[in-house]
């Protein structure tokens, strides 16, 4: 059994009367990829920040690497790599600069913060950029600049807040691609996200939050075994003629849910379940068969969709 | 030994001893981006010694300071170097804090290092003492080659500059923690207006009913006009020790105030 | 019929300005504190305390035959206009391409450049022009002015703030990046006019070589017809031209280059 990076129990943060995160427990393991799924506003990154013990919690436990996050923030986060939600990189450095300071500001000495920058430059693929200002990089550079930043004190612990939102595809599987080799030489990953795909690829094990606290928890795969069947059938009747053909389909599959747009039949077999509907007499406008997502359980469990 | 124990784990939580790496940060701005913003903030009371000394010297001629008549541009020069001290460490301390950490998000970046509040604090106050001690340092050399230094004490000036400054930015600090928008930094220099227009910089206070004077006695601009004044025209009496322990008070109480305000105000 | 369009091609700048105005009611409680506390902390700060000495020195009416107040204060009324009118051109022209774009958000309507331009210099109006007619009113209370010509204050406010509004944008419209220059603009533009266009003593206290700054300062000429209107200064009547049409042409000029370089950016 490997040990506990980071145990929560009954973790609570309030502002006033409101509960941003109300009473959530976690505990994840050394070398473990752990992500929290949720919607925007789910307190995913006000429980980052208390991780990162540049949120104080209000109740609970929480310990990140043996300490007290309330009272240790500067020892704590001398072992975490933390990348926000939006890059907060200096504008007013060049971009190695970026990566020099920041060393410094851990207390490295300078020969180390030299050789890790140009280090870091080559894994972030940012050598030929070393010298432009930061206003001038794109979206995904900026990026990934952020993470060669959080890696400069070689973290045990990365806290990545959603690390891809806002990029291009392509931009966003050059990232995935580089935090998995983090994962591979065995860095703890926390990370937040609302994308299903992100969650897929990157986590062993997540949790679904939702409205400050966890409704589920599993690996992807479990989770989708869970609350969700192999396969889905979409299908589309038009605006106005969903709900109608809804009270046709029900009884087809496990379960039928109606979204605005379209009509979900959770079924193992999908095909199946189309022909099951067109006997019915339907014709739908378009049809898809597609595997089950944690999309899927997200609107299972909160019966809401997770990008609204 | 239990309260020390205390304040240590106080400390623990917001400081690890590395201001340097926030001061080296500062300077390296400075030098690269922000010298011309720092060498054209010594102009302003440069203008004003100008404008005033020259043009209103010209219809005042002469004022009386402790009993001794002092050319008008050499009695509002010293006023003009504490004013400058105090709006340099004001608007350092609220507006620049703010902007940081709200638009720039710099202090987010520098939260995601081991670095503590207390580190970026106390480094943004060095940072603008260093600022105010180039100013004076400008400003000096200015007032010494108009001749409006009267005696060698106007050395003294300086440090008493930076004195000034450290009270207003401990302070300044404190109260940024409170600012939630903009509109709020309006008050603040709303507030220091009237400070500026009344305590003893462009004509003495004594032209003021009694009550009034006592209210601008208590603020602490005046004291600082009134220190440097003495300073530079050399016309000294025992209560500058006052003026002194007024501001080792301010920045004492500024800054245990601008530590213990340092988790609201980073650690939301 | 009109079609919204066609609305829009007509009272387009309106609806930009409409945006300025609503935007500002945010402010609306400093607004009217600062608004009115500053003039009575300027006219009694300085009028009751620098006029003390100056009537003192020069006799109660010496300064263009009236006392320092009443020649003070229809200066610093115009001065509070070009501060403000400088701000809201730097910060807000500035920030509506870069920080918060909202010129790229209207260049995306059926707006055009010029009606961006004017529309926002009118915005703008609803911050100094209020503000002007506080400090008027404050002026009457003290009976600094009476009777209805300075009433004419207000107008003279919108010519010299227009003009100032319009200069500085088309400035600060071709500027891509903030590296300090904007902080110029105020720094070493509208603090040296406010110092050196006659507005706390007459320009012909200074060197006269130095008075080329009142000449080309739209200031300098709005002070001068401000007097006219609040006490009846003696002036030669082409002079008065003069100091109607100066403004008159900055606010051409201003506009005219405002308008290409909206364009040009807007377009780019």
């Amino acid at each position: 059994m490997p040990e506990s990076h980071i145990i929560a129990e009954g973790l609570t943060k309030r502002y006033g009367d409101f509960a941003a995160v109300d009473g959530i427990d976690f505990d994840i393991k050394a070398g473990e990829s752990f992500g929290f799924l949720g919607p925007n506003g789910a307190g995913k990154s006000t429980t980052m920040r208390m991780i990162a013990a540049t949120s104080l919690r209000t109740e609970g436990r929480l310990e990140v690497l043996g300490l007290d996050a309330n009272e240790n923030g500067p020892e704590i986060r001398s072992m975490l790599g933390i990348v926000p939600q939006a890059d907060n990189l200096d504008e007013e450095l060049r971009v190695r600069e970026n990566l020099y300071v920041y060393g410094r500001y851990f207390g490295l000495p300078r020969a180390v913060v030299n050789e890790r920058a140009d280090a870091l430059l080559e894994f972030a693929q940012l050598v030929e950029k070393k010298k432009a200002r930061v206003d001038a990089l794109s979206g995904g550079m900026k990026r990934r600049l952020t993470i060669a930043r959080a890696l400069m004190n070689e973290p045990k612990v990365m806290l990545l807040d959603e690390p891809t939102t806002g990029l291009d595809p392509q931009a966003r599987h050059v990232l995935w691609d580089r935090l998995f080799r983090l994962k591979e030489r065995g860095t703890t990953l926390v990370l937040t996200t609302h994308y299903m795909d992100e969650a897929e690829q990157l986590c062993d094990r997540l949790v679904v939050v939702d409205h400050g606290r966890i409704v589920a928890e599993g690996s992807p795969a479990s989770l989708i075994r869970s609350y969700s069947t192999r396969e889905v059938l979409e299908v589309r009747f038009g605006t106005d003629k969903n709900e109608q053909a809804a009270k046709t389909i029900e009884g087809i599959g496990d379960r039928v849910e109606v979204l605005p747009d379209r009509v979900l039949v959770y079924a193992d077999n999908g095909e199946q379940a189309l022909s099951a509907v067109t006997d019915r007499g339907l014709q739908p406008v378009t049809s898809l068969v597609r595997r089950s997502s944690l999309e899927d359980v997200f609107l299972r469990l909160t019966g809401r969709s997770l990008i609204d | 030994m239990s309260e020390q124990t205390q304040s240590r784990r106080i400390m623990q939580g917001i400081y690890s001893r590395n201001t340097r790496s926030v001061v080296s940060r500062g300077m390296r701005v400075i030098a690269r981006n922000n010298w011309m913003i720092v060498l054209t903030g010594f102009f302003e009371p440069v203008f004003y010694l100008l404008s005033m000394g020259v043009g209103l010297g010209a219809l005042i001629g002469s004022v009386q300071f402790m009993g001794v008549d002092v050319a008008y541009a050499a009695y509002i020069a010293p006023a003009l170097m504490a004013v400058s001290a105090m709006n340099g460490a004001v608007y350092d301390s609220t507006m620049n804090v703010f902007f940081k950490m709200h638009y720039a998000k710099l202090y987010q970046g520098m939260l995601s290092t081991s670095l503590g509040p207390f580190d970026i604090a106390l480094g943004e106050i060095i940072l603008a003492l260093f600022r105010g001690l180039l100013y004076a340092t400008g400003f000096m050399l200015v007032t010494t080659l108009m001749g409006l230094n009267l005696a060698w004490t106007a050395l003294l000036a300086i440090p008493a500059a930076l004195i000034v400054a450290f009270g207003f930015a401990a302070f300044g600090m404190a109260i940024t923690s409170y600012m939630k928008t903009f509109q709020h930094l309006d008050f603040v220099f709303f507030l220091m207006m009237p400070m500026f227009l009344l305590s003893a910089t462009f004509f003495p206070i004594e032209v003021y009913p009694e009550q009034i004077q006592w209210v601008i006695m208590a603020l602490p601009l005046w004291h600082g006009v009134d220190m440097i004044r003495m300073l530079t025209t050399g016309i000294i009496d025992f209560s500058i020790i006052w003026h002194v322990l007024y501001f080792a008070v301010m920045i004492v109480v500024g800054m245990f105030f601008a530590t213990h305000r340092l988790k609201s105000l980073f650690l939301r | 019929m009109t079609t919204p369009f066609a609305r829009t091609r007509r009272m387009g700048w309106w609806y930009v300005a409409e945006h300025r105005i609503r935007a500002m009611r945010n402010y609306i409680g400093s607004f009217f504190i600062i608004g009115l506390g500053s003039p009575v902390l300027y006219l009694l700060g300085l009028g009751a305390g620098l006029g003390v000495l100056v009537n003192e020195r020069q006799g109660a009416e010496a300064i263009d035959g009236v006392s320092y107040i009443e020649f003070l204060a229809p200066a610093l009324l115009l001065a509070g206009v070009i501060v403000s009118a400088a701000q809201e051109s730097t910060f807000g022209v500035f920030g509506g391409f870069k920080w918060t774009p909202i010129f790229l958000g209207m260049r995306d309507t059926s707006l055009t450049p010029r009606q961006i331009v004017t529309g926002f210099t009118v915005g703008t109006m609803a911050r100094y022009l209020p503000a002007s007619a506080m400090y008027l009113l404050v002026m009457y209370n003290f009976d600094i002015v009476n009777g209805w010509r300075p009433l004419l204050l207000l107008p003279i406010a919108a010519l010299l703030g227009l003009a100032v509004s319009l200069c500085v944008m088309a400035w600060v419209a071709t500027q891509k990046d903030d590296r300090g220059q904007l902080s110029f603009i105020e720094r070493f533009v509208i603090t040296p006019l406010t110092l050196f266009s006659g507005t706390y003593f007459p320009l012909e206290t200074l060197h006269p070589g130095l008075h080329w700054i009142g000449w080309i300062s739209p200031l300098w000429h709005s002070v001068e017809l401000g007097r006219l209107v609040s006490y009846g200064s003696e002036q030669h009547g082409w002079l008065t031209l003069v100091h109607i049409a100066y403004p008159l042409a900055l606010i051409v000029l201003g506009w005219v280059l405002s308008v290409r370089h909206f364009t040009k950016r807007l377009q780019s």
